[in-house]
C-alpha cells in the first residue's frame, strides 16, 4: 500500500462526502475506513489524496464506484458453518411456532448470507412463512443479491459449509451452474424484500423474530454500534433472537441488557421481554 | 493517543512461527508499559492451543484482541484467526474482515501499518520466520514513521522469506537469532525476566 490517508484528511472527506451525498461516514472504524480509501486512491489510479477528494466531490459517478470500495465486505455463503448449525438448533423451533414470521438482514452485502439463511428455512420448510427482509445502504450491493450470481471457484467452499450447517441435501440443489458462475434458485427469493437501509441514519420499519447483521458492527465505532444494537432491540419481537458476527459481542454495549446470550452458541443473543 | 502505552512490539509471523514465539517468550513476560500484539498466520494450529501454550510460559494475560478494546501495557495480544487486526488512530482494536492481503487474513501488513500509523516512533515491528512477504510492507511503514524493525536472521529462521523480505524492504542489513532477539528486546525494556 503506498499512499496512506491523514486523519484530518479522512475527516475532510467523509464531511463532504455527507455533505454531497448524504451518506454519513463519519461513525465508521477510522483504521478501516482509512485503508479502504487508500485501496480506493491506488485502484482507481489517483495520483494522490486530492486529485481523489476533487473527483469524488465533482463527479457522481465516480463517487458510486468509490462506494463500492467503502461499503463492500466481500463473506461467503455459511460463513462459520457452526453458526448456522447454531441458527437451526436454537433460532429454527422458535420461528415455527409462528405462523407467518419476519426476519431483518441488516447489511447484506452482496448477499451470500440472505441465501444462506434462505436455504435453511427452505429446508426446513418455513421459507413459505417467512418475510425477509434484507437491507443495505448500496443500490449496487442490492442489485447483486438480487441476481444472485456468484463464483464458481467458492461453490466448493460454500457446498462444504452447507454440509456442516447439518444440511440434509446438496448444496447444489439450491444453484444451477452457468458460464458465469453459479446462480441461485430464484424461487429462494420469493418472500424477499430488498430494501435500503443505512443503519447509522435510518430507523425501525418493521418487526421481526431473528434480526442478522454479522461483520457490520466491527466496522462502526461505538455510538454508531450502540445505536444500530437499539434499532435491533426496537425491531425485535419478544423473545426474539439477534444473530451477530462470531466475534461481535453485546459486551460494552448499551443494549446488553436488553439481551442475554443463548448458551452454547457463537454470538447469538435473545431479547429479554 | 489515549492509551498510556509507551511502545508497542507488533510481532509477524507464519510458518514456523509458534515455536518460534515459543522461544522468544520463554520464561519472559511483557512490563506494564509496553503492549505485545501478534499476527501469527494460522495454518493447521488451532488458535486455542496457540493461545493455552502461551499461557503456560508467560504470566502475563495472552487474549484475542476484541474490536474496540483499547491496547493496554502488559499484555500479549493475537489476532483472531479470519479476521486482520488493526489499530485505530485513537489506540483501539478494530477488527475487519476485507479482502486477505498478502493471501492472508489475518495480515501482518495490515497490522503493522495501522499500528504504525497509530504508535508511530512508539512501534517496534518483529519480523519472524514464514514462507512469504507479508510483513515486509509494513515493516518500512513503521520505520518511516519513526519505529524500529528488528528481524529475525533467515539462516535461522525455519522459513526465510519473511525475515528475508523485510530486510529488503527496509534495507536493514542485520537479523538476530531468537535467543539475542529476545535479550535485545530485554535490553531495550521490552520484555522482563519472569520468575
Amino acid at each position: 500500500m503506498t499512499g496512506s490517508v491523514e486523519d484530518v484528511q479522512l475527516k475532510r472527506l467523509t464531511e463532504m462526502v455527507l455533505a454531497t451525498y448524504s451518506y454519513d461516514f463519519r461513525g465508521y472504524a477510522k483504521a478501516s475506513l482509512k485503508r479502504r480509501i487508500n485501496t480506493a486512491i491506488t485502484q482507481l489510479g489517483e495520483p494522490g489524496f486530492d486529485e481523489f477528494f476533487r473527483r469524488v466531490a465533482e463527479d457522481p459517478a465516480f463517487f458510486s464506484r468509490v462506494l463500492q470500495y467503502l461499503t463492500v465486505s466481500t463473506t461467503e455463503m455459511f460463513r462459520d458453518p457452526w453458526f448456522y448449525a447454531a441458527f437451526r438448533r436454537e433460532v429454527v423451533p422458535f420461528l415455527r411456532t409462528y405462523p407467518s414470521f419476519r426476519i431483518w438482514i441488516a447489511g447484506c452485502s452482496t448477499g451470500e448470507e440472505f441465501y444462506s439463511y434462505a436455504i435453511i428455512l427452505e429446508e426446513e420448510g418455513l421459507l413459505d412463512r417467512a418475510t425477509i427482509y434484507a437491507t443495505d445502504l448500496n443500490q449496487e450491493n442490492l442489485k447483486r443479491v438480487e441476481r444472485g450470481v456468484y463464483s464458481m471457484e467458492r461453490a466448493k467452499l460454500y457446498s462444504e459449509n452447507y454440509l456442516k450447517t447439518g444440511g440434509s441435501s446438496s448444496l447444489s440443489d439450491f444453484y444451477h451452474a452457468d458460464y458465469d458462475g453459479i446462480i441461485m434458485d430464484q424461487r429462494l427469493k420469493r418472500n424477499a424484500v430488498f430494501a435500503d437501509h443505512c443503519l447509522i441514519t435510518d430507523n425501525v420499519f418493521t418487526e421481526a423474530q431473528y434480526v442478522s447483521c454479522r461483520n457490520v458492527l466491527i466496522y462502526f465505532e461505538k455510538p454508531q454500534q450502540d445505536r444500530a444494537l437499539r434499532l435491533f432491540r426496537d425491531s425485535l419481537s419478544p423473545r426474539g433472537f439477534l444473530g451477530l458476527g462470531t466475534k461481535e459481542n453485546l459486551r460494552f454495549s448499551e443494549a446488553a441488557a436488553d439481551f442475554e446470550a443463548v448458551p452454547n452458541t457463537p454470538s447469538i443473543y435473545r431479547k429479554r421481554y | 493517543m489515549a492509551t498510556a502505552v509507551d511502545h508497542v512490539v507488533t510481532i509477524g509471523c507464519s510458518a514456523g512461527g509458534t515455536e518460534a514465539l515459543r522461544q522468544l517468550f520463554q520464561q519472559r513476560s511483557v512490563p506494564s508499559h509496553v503492549a505485545v500484539i501478534v499476527v501469527l498466520h494460522v495454518g493447521t494450529t488451532s488458535p486455542d492451543v496457540l493461545l493455552d501454550f502461551l499461557r503456560a510460559i508467560t504470566k502475563c494475560p495472552v487474549a484475542e484482541a476484541s474490536s474496540q478494546e483499547p491496547v493496554r501495557g502488559g499484555h500479549i495480544y493475537f489476532a483472531p484467526p479470519g479476521y486482520h487486526l488493526l489499530v485505530s488512530p485513537g489506540g483501539e482494536f478494530e477488527l475487519n474482515v476485507d479482502d486477505p492481503v498478502n493471501y492472508s487474513r489475518p495480515s501482518i501488513d495490515v497490522l503493522f501499518e495501522t499500528a504504525a500509523e497509530a504508535f508511530r516512533e512508539k512501534v517496534v515491528g518483529v519480523v519472524l520466520t514464514g514462507a512469504n512477504h507479508d510483513g515486509a510492507a509494513g515493516a518500512a511503514k513503521i520505520l518511516s514513521r519513526g519505529g524500529q524493525v528488528l528481524i529475525q536472521s533467515p539462516e535461522e529462521a525455519a522459513h526465510p522469506q519473511m525475515p528475508r523480505a523485510a530486510m529488503e524492504a527496509t534495507r536493514i542489513a542485520r537479523g538476530y537469532p531468537l535467543h539475542e532477539l529476545s535479550a535485545l528486546l530485554e535490553r531495550k525494556g521490552l520484555l522482563e525476566k519472569s520468575h
